[in-house]
């Protein structure tokens, strides 16, 4: 029985689903078809929930020939189409559409080859980001890009997010680790980009897929370099009485030349929310932490090491602490890792943000960030991973009290815009999606947004590729434009 | 806007009404590189300076017509440089320039390629509009990666005014390490030795020798030493080495009269057997070729090890770069046609049919 008016549309839609199910069921096993409205209930949002829809339906194909086919389909009967690798996208990139299809990923997870001579990896888009570390293990090798999502999110994501993580501060984001990528275009045709080697002829198309949120095409396998792992990897910990100070120890150490593994911070709120979480060993008093990692050889992380540790206390660090051993360092790392589902206990709803900042930058947009605060009475909990000016400010609101969503979401696109302002991004690392439409017509200036719009009509003429994400149509920029400055 | 900048927004503006194609030129130090291009020049050697420079946060704009000298001058001054080490090919070399051929040097496998230091640029497109991608932070994914696209595009897609790049500090400490050894061998140790967390900063077999840069921390330099061995070189040996004789192919190797082919491929992938001179860089991945065999044959046996190769001096045929499977050359056509309706952006340069 239909219960609500979304759940009426989707069984309003039982023609079109129908027709287009026994069109799949031509190529398609029935277990790889999902058009029962509690089958596709769990696709309904990514790791935005604030924003769900019910697909038209979803299917879950097993080969490469299979996903060329469905999109073969869908280029014929004009049916767009969401590709979804886990799900645990921040931008609503996975969000379905009413009219379109999810074609999920998920069991293309297959790691096609590992070549440790060359230090290279072929997988299925589908491949999770932690297992392609774990199969690279036995060589001595691993897969550089670390997201805090790591245990569930796949490859094709990352790619399609370019993602980062804690240690994409030393190793790139996804885009320096990929070397080579295989998708389907919108009309059906498979293309190779790229392969084992360093780099490919012409304009540069494999970066231009990296965070295209499945709007260029649908990946379906990648070739990505692996690292050795370092021999020694360290962490050391510092608490602050001042989130300034931690600010100011970030960029005395960069300008010092050492090039950290990870170099995260955490403020009062999302440390004492860790703390309580994982009991990682942190200290609750403390304005701010930062977490840096050192790693390479033994040699070089013994130098740099004490280097660290008297930048630290001449930055007016309260505390420094080395792990004493790996047990102690990866429950350093848990704390940090685990801080988003951890200040999310502290509130029914957390709000991610993702503003990037030149590094300067970072005590003044902290002290605005809190100023915003105040003034939506919504609490809000910072993470960043400091080294590249990346913030994470977590904004804690509880959804069933009327207007607390649009309140923060107000809050949110005011810290953007001031990341905007001081020079940097509405986004370094979660991607557009459906989330920062509005902010990118503050970023970009429409000559330039219908320059992004152009390009993709090039690889996706008939709109079909998770349409309405990523880049804002021109009426709702205008439209952005004009809405009265919100709660200022 | 600035009357500079005006300026060449109205020059491609005219060309675009006149349907006339331009040249865009830098220092001219690259002609070489790609097939010619018809069309009236259009100058950026005078579009210079250095727009923005803040060391601690290791991140510098300039305008494109910068030269690598002047730039790599100013870094220097602070203990910094540009990760990918351009190639020069003669003192008036642009920074545009180096983008836009997406050219890197010896340390490109360790440290990264000209590509992965682009975090902006400002453009303008084929029909004169100036417009900004991508900006001075490391992280950012708003908007399509248009700074990237424009790396190895040789002008085709955009004229580039403006990059922004991420710079890295000057290793406190660097030795080479030179050893004799076969080129199968020679492709063994380079690909053994990048398996294990050494601090590599570039490696070259030459014909008959392996040269090997470690850079790092003292301690860390001192003890991979030990570990991979070899006759160290002299430091201003060293840099002669690297600087003059690969980086700019000043090498007796690059100064032959056959066509100088580039082949691009798997770093373990085994020695190519071809007729000619051969020398590796980049732990196997970038591959000279002196020889007069038949673009085919050498195209032929570097496809089959999964690599592409590129005429890079000399003969004249109808494809310098790598021909494209028909399906890739239509999303690169069509990607031309988005950024440069009337192609009248260096039409030619790349592939000889837009
Ligand atoms: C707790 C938590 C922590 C996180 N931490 C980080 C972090 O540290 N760093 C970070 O960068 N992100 C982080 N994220 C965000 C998220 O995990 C990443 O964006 C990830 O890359 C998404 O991967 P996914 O497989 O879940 O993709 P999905 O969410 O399923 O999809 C994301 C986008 O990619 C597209 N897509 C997916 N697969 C394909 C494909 N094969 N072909 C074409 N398009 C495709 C989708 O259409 C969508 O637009 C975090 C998320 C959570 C919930």
């Amino acid at each position: 029985m239909p219960s609500s008016p979304e759940s009426a549309a989707f069984h309003r839609a039982h023609q079109r689903r129908s027709a287009l199910v026994a069109a799949l069921r031509a190529f398609l096993p029935s277990e790889a078809i999902l058009a029962r409205e509690e089958e596709v209930r769990p696709y309904e949002c990514d790791g935005l929930s604030a924003y769900r829809q019910l697909p038209l339906l979803v299917v879950l194909p097993r080969t490469v020939a299979e996903v060329q086919k469905i999109v073969r389909l869908c280029h014929q009967k004009g049916v767009p189409l969401v590709a979804r690798g886990a799900g645990t996208g921040l931008s609503g990139g996975a969000l379905p559409l009413a009219d379109g299809l999810v074609l999920s990923l998920a069991r293309l997870n297959r790691i096609l080859a590992i070549d440790p001579l060359n230090r290279t990896a072929r997988v299925q888009p589908g491949v999770r980001n932690l297992a392609l570390s774990e199969a690279a293990a036995p060589y001595g090798l691993y897969y550089a890009p670390d997201p805090s999502s790591q245990i569930a999110c796949t490859i094709g994501g990352n790619i399609a997010e370019n993602a980062g993580g804690v240690h994409c501060l030393k190793y790139g984001l996804t885009v320096q680790n990929v070397l080579g990528i295989r998708f389907i275009a919108a009309d059906g045709t498979e293309i190779q980009v790229g392969g084992a080697c360093l780099d490919s002829p012409g304009p540069d198309l494999l970066a231009l897929f990296h965070g295209s949120e499945g709007r260029l095409g649908v990946l379906v396998e990648a070739t990505v370099r692996l690292l050795p792992r370092p021999e020694r990897a360290q962490v050391v910990l510092a608490a602050f009485d001042d989130l300034e100070k931690a600010g100011t120890a970030v960029g005395e150490i960069i300008a010092a030349g050492i090039l950290p593994a990870g170099l995260e911070m955490m403020d009062q709120l999302a440390i004492r929310a860790a703390e309580d979480f994982v009991q990682a060993g942190y200290p609750r008093e403390a304005a701010a932490l930062l977490l840096c990692e050192l790693d390479g050889t033994d040699a070089e992380v013994s130098e740099t090491l004490a280097q660290v540790h008297a930048l630290l206390l001449q930055c007016g660090a309260t505390q420094v602490r080395t792990a004493r051993d790996e047990a102690e360092r990866a429950r350093f790392w848990q704390g940090r890792k685990a801080a988003f589902p951890a200040v999310g206990r502290l509130a029914p709803d957390y709000y991610c943000m993702d503003g990037t900042i030149p590094r300067r930058k970072l005590p003044e947009v902290l002290r605005h960030i809190a100023e915003l605060s105040q003034r939506y009475g919504l609490p809000v909990a910072n993470v960043f991973h400091a080294g590249d000016g990346n913030l994470h400010p977590l904004i804690l609101y509880d959804a069933n009290q009327p207007g607390e969503l649009a309140r923060a979401e107000a809050l949110g696109g005011e810290i953007l815009e001031r990341c905007v302002a001081v020079g940097g991004t509405i986004t370094g690392e979660h991607g557009v999606g459906i989330e920062k439409l509005p902010q990118m017509c503050v970023q970009f200036r429409p000559a330039e947004l219908d320059q992004f719009r152009a390009l993709e009509q090039a690889l996706d003429p008939q709109g079909l590729l998770n349409p309405g994400k990523g880049v804002p149509s021109p009426r709702r920029c205008s439209e952005y434009r004009q809405l009265p400055k919100r709660a200022s | 806007m600035n009357p500079d900048t005006a300026l060449l927004a109205e020059q491609v503006r005219q060309a675009y009404e006149d349907r006339k194609p331009l040249r865009i030129r830098g220092g001219s130090t690259k002609d070489f590189l790609g097939h010619a291009s018809p069309g009236e020049a259009l100058d950026l050697g005078t579009y210079r300076g250095i727009r923005n420079y803040q060391p601690k946060e290791l991140v510098l704009t300039c305008r494109a017509g910068t030269t690598l000298d002047e730039l790599e001058a100013v870094l220097e001054a602070q203990g910094q440089m540009l990760p990918f080490e351009p190639p020069h090919f003669g003192p008036r070399s642009t920074l545009g320039g180096t983008i836009a051929c997406g050219l890197s040097g010896p340390a490109r496998p360790y440290w990264g390629a000209a590509r992965d230091a682009v975090l902006g640029v400002q453009l303008l497109n084929g029909r004169g509009q100036v417009l900004r991608f991508g900006g001075e932070v490391m992280k950012n994914v708003a908007g399509y990666d248009v700074a990237r696209l424009m790396v190895g595009a040789l002008g085709t897609l955009g004229v580039l005014l403006e990059v922004s790049l991420r710079l890295m500090p000057r290793p406190a400490h660097t030795q080479t390490l030179v050893q004799e050894r076969t080129a199968s061998e020679a492709l063994t140790a380079m690909n053994r030795w990048a398996g294990k967390p050494l601090p590599m900063s570039a490696t070259c077999w030459d014909g008959a020798q392996l040269f090997i840069r470690l850079s790092g921390t003292p301690g860390a330099v001192r003890r991979a030493a030990q570990e991979i061995g070899g006759e160290p070189l002299a430091p201003e040996a060293a840099v002669q080495f690297w600087q003059t004789k690969i980086r700019d192919q000043q090498h007796g190797f690059f100064l032959g009269s056959d066509p100088l082919w580039r082949l691009s491929l798997p770093q373990a992938a085994p020695p190519l057997s071809l007729p000619g001179e051969q020398l590796v860089e980049w732990g196997g991945a970038q591959r000279w070729l002196r020889s007069d065999q038949s673009p085919d044959s050498i195209r032929q046996a570097v496809e089959t090890q999964g690599g592409h190769a590129t005429l890079f001096r000399g003969a004249e045929i109808p494809s310098r770069f790598h021909p494209l499977p028909p399906s890739l050359k239509q999303v690169h056509r069509r990607l031309k046609a988005a950024f440069d309706p009337r192609g009248i952006l260096n039409p030619g340069r790349l592939y000889p049919d837009f």
